[in-house]
C-alpha cells in the first residue's frame, strides 16, 4: 500500500499535534489534579433533605480540611438550594451537590464549574475561586418545564477584614 | 454537466474523455431496487422539512420576539426537531443511499433481499410515525437523547426499538448482498461503495446494541410499568456507547459521497482505494469504544475509564486526517491535469457551477471548524468550559447539519433523478448552489453565534429566559437575536432544497443522470487483502469494546443506588 | 502531462499546504479554548 511522502508528513504532524494536546491534558489533569467531577458517594435520592451534609445546604466554613470552604447544594425542579452563594475571593471551595428528581446540570457561567447532578449520585469539585464577580448559575440539563427558570447567583467578593484567613 | 474548460489542449482532452464513457457509467440502478431507496429519500426530506420548521420557531422563541401558539411547548418542539432530523433524516437517506450503492456497484439486490430491505423500511416507517404520534401528543417531551429518569409514553420508546430493528434488517440486506458478490467474486476487492456500506451498517449494528438494550431492558419494563425504577447512569452509558458512533454512521456516508462520487463529478480518479477502505475500518474500529467523552462531567465513573476513553477519542481524529489528505489530492490532482499551474492554481480548475460538486465541498469546508472544536470538546477537563453550553449545538450544526446534511443534498442532486429518470437540469442546478451558499452564509452567523455565546456560558436545551435579569444571560440573548437571524436563512435554503427535491422526483425533464463512481488511477496498486479481513477487524473492535467499557458498567451495577422512578415534568 | 519537469512529490504540494494549515486551525482553536479554561477557576 503506497502513502505519499506529503501524507506521511501530514499523520506523523496531525498525530504528534494529538499526543502534545493529550500529555498536556493528561499531566494537568493527573498531576495537577483538574479533574472534572469523578465523584464516586451515592445517596438515597428520596432521603437527601435528611441526609447530612443536604440536611444543611448553604455555604460553610470549615477547618483543617484541603479547602477553606464547602458549598453543599441541593437541586430539584425547578430551583437551587441555596439560591445564593457568596465567597470570598482567593478561597479554596469544594462544592457538594446531588439532585432530589431528575438530572440537573450546575453551571456556574464563565467558569470552568460544570457538572451533571444524577439522581443517588453526589458530585463533587474543588477549586479556587480567584476572580471578583457575580456568575449566574444556570440548569444547563433539560430537566423539564421550568428548566430555564432554574438559575442561581455565584457572588465572589472581596475578603472583608474580619475574615480568618 | 460539463467541468470549466481554460484553454484548447485542456478542452480536447475532455472530449476524448468524453467520447471513451466506458459503459459503467451508464449502469443505471435496477428499477425496482431504485423504488426502495426512493421511498427512503421520500421519508428523509419530509422530515428534513417538518425538522427545519421545528427549527425555525425555536430560534424565533429564544429570540425573545415569539411565543408558540396553541399551548405547543417549546421543549415537545424541539424534541420534533432532534428526532426528526438526527434520528429520521439521517437514517432513512443513508439507508437509502447505501440501496442505491450497493445496487449500483455490487450489483442488483436479488427479491429476497429486496424483501427484507422493503420489510426494514416499513419497521422504521411505522416505529416514526408511532414515535411522532407520541410527541405530538405531548407523551415524550424528552429531547432525542430520552434522558431516564424523565419518563415519556412507552409507545414512544416502543416506535424508536422498530425504527432501530429496521434498520438492522436493511444493514443485514445490504451484507447480504455484499457477501454474495464476494462468493461470486472470489479473490477480486470488493466495490468500495459497497465496501463502505457495509463497513457502516456493521458498525450501526454494533452501535446501536447499547441503545437496543437500553430500551428494551430498562426504559420499556419501566415505561410499562413492569418495573418501578431504573439505573439512570446505566441507561445513560449505554446510550453513549451508542450516542457517539452514531454521529459517525452519520459521517460515513458523507464520507463515502466524497471518497468515491465527488472525484467522478469532478472528472478524476479515485486518490487512494486501499487508505480510504483503511480510514473506514479505523472508523469501525475507533467510533464506538470512546461513547463516555459524552459523560466527562458525569458523576459514578471513574477519571481513569474517562481518560482511557478519550485517549481513544483522539485516535478516531486520525481517518478524519486521511480524508482531509485524500480530499486535497483529489482536487489537486484534477486540477493540475486541467491545467492549473502553480501551488495552489489548481483549485480555480474545479468545477465550482456544479451544484453536484460545490455544495458538499461548503460541508467539507465547514468540518474543519467542526473537527477542531469536537477535538476541543473531548479534552478530558477541557470539557467542563463548554459542557452542555450552546457551543455544543453550534459544533453539530457544523458538523452534522453542514458537513453530513449538504453532502447528503449533494448527492440527492444526482441520484434523485438517476433513480426517477429525469434530469437534473442547468436552471434546477442554479436554485441548488444558491441553497447551498445560503447554508453557509446562515450557517456561519448562527453557529457563529452559538460558539461564542456557548463560551460565554449560554446553556443549550434552553428555552427564551433573561435568568432574573443577569448580565451575563442580557448578553446571551444578544446572541440569541443572530441565531434567529441565521436559523432564519437556513430554513429559507431549506424550502429551496425541498423546492429542488420535488422538481427532481416529479417535474424534472425525463433523461439519464449519472450515478458517479469514480475508478481507481491506472497503475494503482491492489488494495491489500487485509483491509477486506472482517473477521481480524471484527475482533479487534470486540477487544477495544471490552477495553473501554468492562470495567466502567461493572462499576457502575455494582456502585449503583437505589434505582429512580419516572418523573414527567413537561 | 503536466508533470514532466516537476519531480512527482510537487504535484501534492498544494496538498501539503492546505492539510498542514487545517493542523494549524486545529492547534490554534484548542490553544484559544485551553487559554480560556486555564484563566477561569
Amino acid at each position: 500500500m503506497h502513502v505519499h511522502k506529503y501524507e506521511k508528513w501530514w499523520l506523523t504532524f496531525g498525530t504528534a499535534t494529538l499526543i502534545s494536546f493529550l500529555i498536556i491534558i493528561g499531566v494537568t489533569a493527573f498531576h495537577a489534579g483538574a479533574h472534572p467531577n469523578n465523584s464516586k458517594w451515592t445517596i438515597d435520592y428520596e432521603k437527601v433533605d435528611q441526609i447530612a451534609p443536604f440536611d444543611n445546604p448553604g455555604v460553610h466554613k470549615v477547618e483543617n480540611k484541603d479547602w477553606d470552604y464547602e458549598v453543599v447544594l441541593v437541586a430539584s425542579a425547578f430551583s437551587y438550594n441555596p439560591m445564593e452563594i457568596e465567597l470570598p475571593v482567593g478561597s479554596k471551595v469544594r462544592f457538594i451537590a446531588t439532585t432530589k428528581d431528575v438530572i440537573h446540570g450546575f453551571e456556574v457561567a464563565g467558569t470552568n464549574i460544570n457538572m451533571m447532578l444524577e439522581p443517588g449520585y453526589v458530585s463533587e469539585l474543588v477549586t479556587t475561586v480567584d476572580k471578583i464577580g457575580e456568575f449566574t448559575i444556570v440548569c444547563n440539563e433539560y430537566c423539564g418545564m421550568g428548566h430555564a427558570m432554574m438559575y442561581s447567583t455565584l457572588k465572589v467578593v472581596d475578603a472583608d477584614d474580619n475574615s480568618s484567613h | 454537466m460539463t467541468t470549466a474548460v481554460t484553454n484548447k489542449e485542456v478542452k480536447e482532452k475532455v472530449q476524448r474523455e468524453k467520447s471513451n464513457f466506458k459503459k459503467a457509467d451508464f449502469i443505471k440502478v435496477d428499477r425496482k431496487d431504485a423504488k426502495l431507496a426512493l421511498a427512503h429519500l421520500y421519508v428523509a426530506f419530509t422530515a428534513l422539512l417538518l425538522g427545519g420548521l421545528a427549527g425555525l420557531l425555536q430560534v424565533f422563541v429564544r429570540s425573545g420576539a415569539f411565543k408558540l401558539p396553541f399551548g405547543i411547548g417549546y421543549y415537545q418542539v424541539l424534541t420534533v426537531h432532534g428526532v426528526l432530523l438526527g434520528l429520521i433524516l439521517t437514517t432513512f437517506f443513508i439507508m437509502g443511499f447505501q440501496f442505491a450503492a450497493v445496487s449500483r456497484t455490487a450489483g442488483t439486490l436479488s427479491n429476497t433481499q429486496r424483501k427484507l430491505g422493503w420489510l426494514g423500511f416499513w419497521l422504521m416507517t411505522i416505529g416514526t410515525i408511532a414515535a411522532a404520534t407520541m410527541v405530538l401528543l405531548n407523551e415524550a417531551s424528552v429531547l432525542y437523547t430520552f434522558y431516564a429518569p424523565l419518563k415519556a409514553h412507552w409507545i414512544f420508546y416502543a416506535g424508536l426499538a422498530l425504527v432501530v430493528v429496521g434498520s438492522w434488517i436493511e444493514g443485514l440486506t445490504q451484507i447480504l448482498r455484499y457477501a454474495q458478490w464476494r462468493k461470486e467474486n472470489k479473490g477480486e476487492t470488493s466495490p468500495l461503495l459497497a465496501f463502505m456500506s457495509v463497513v457502516n451498517s456493521l458498525m450501526w449494528f454494533v452501535a446501536s446494541l447499547g441503545v437496543a438494550i437500553e430500551v428494551l431492558f430498562q426504559l420499556l419494563p419501566w415505561s410499562l410499568g413492569f418495573v418501578e425504577r431504573i439505573d439512570v447512569l446505566l441507561s445513560r452509558t449505554l446510550f453513549w456507547y451508542f450516542g457517539h458512533a452514531l454521529v459517525y454512521f452519520w459521517l460515513l456516508p458523507a464520507y463515502m459521497i466524497w471518497y468515491v462520487v465527488i472525484p467522478k463529478v469532478i472528472g478524476g480518479k479515485l486518490f487512494s482505494d486501499a487508505l480510504a477502505r483503511l480510514s473506514f475500518m479505523l472508523f469501525l474500529l475507533f467510533s464506538i469504544p470512546v461513547g463516555v467523552h459524552h459523560q466527562l462531567t458525569e458523576p459514578g465513573i471513574d477519571g481513569f475509564w474517562k481518560f482511557l476513553q478519550v485517549v481513544l477519542t483522539f485516535f478516531v481524529v486520525v481517518p478524519s486526517l486521511m480524508t482531509a489528505f485524500s480530499m486535497f489530492a483529489t482536487f489537486e490532482t484534477r486540477g493540475r491535469e486541467l491545467g492549473g499551474k502553480g501551488v495552489m492554481g489548481w483549485f480555480k480548475q474545479l468545477p465550482w457551477k456544479d451544484s453536484r460538486f460545490l455544495v458538499p465541498f461548503i460541508g467539507m469546508v465547514a468540518f474543519i471548524p467542526g473537527g477542531a472544536g469536537g477535538i476541543v470538546n473531548a479534552s478530558y477537563q477541557m470539557n467542563q468550559l463548554i459542557h452542555n453550553t450552546i457551543w455544543v449545538t453550534g459544533h453539530f450544526h457544523l458538523t452534522v447539519a453542514t458537513a453530513v446534511v449538504l453532502t447528503y443534498f449533494g448527492a440527492s442532486f444526482w441520484l434523485i433523478p438517476h433513480l426517477t429518470g429525469r434530469k437534473l437540469t442547468d436552471r434546477i442546478n442554479s436554485l441548488a448552489n444558491t441553497a447551498g451558499i445560503l447554508w453557509a452564509v446562515g450557517m456561519f452567523i448562527m453557529s457563529g453565534a452559538m460558539h461564542i455565546a456557548g463560551l460565554l456560558g449560554a446553556p443549550r436545551r434552553s428555552e427564551y429566559s433573561t435568568y432574573g435579569g443577569s448580565e451575563q444571560a442580557t448578553e446571551w440573548i444578544t446572541y440569541q437575536f443572530a441565531q434567529a437571524i441565521g436559523g432564519t436563512i437556513l430554513f429559507i435554503a431549506i424550502l429551496l432544497i425541498v423546492g429542488v427535491v420535488i422538481n427532481l422526483l416529479w417535474f424534472a425533464p425525463k433523461g439519464e443522470e449519472e450515478f458517479p463512481v469514480a475508478e481507481a488511477a491506472s497503475g494503482s496498486s491492489r488494495t491489500p487483502a487485509i483491509l477486506e479481513n472482517f473477521k481480524v477487524w471484527g475482533v479487534i473492535l470486540v477487544a477495544l469494546i471490552l477495553i473501554a467499557y468492562t470495567f466502567p458498567i461493572i462499576d457502575i451495577i455494582s456502585n449503583s443506588p437505589a434505582g429512580s422512578t419516572g418523573f414527567k415534568f413537561w | 502531462m503536466t508533470n514532466h519537469k516537476k519531480t512527482p512529490n510537487d504535484s501534492l504540494k498544494g496538498t501539503l499546504y492546505a492539510t498542514f494549515g487545517i493542523g494549524i486551525v486545529i492547534i490554534i482553536v484548542w490553544a484559544i479554548c485551553f487559554n480560556l479554561f486555564i484563566d477561569r477557576f
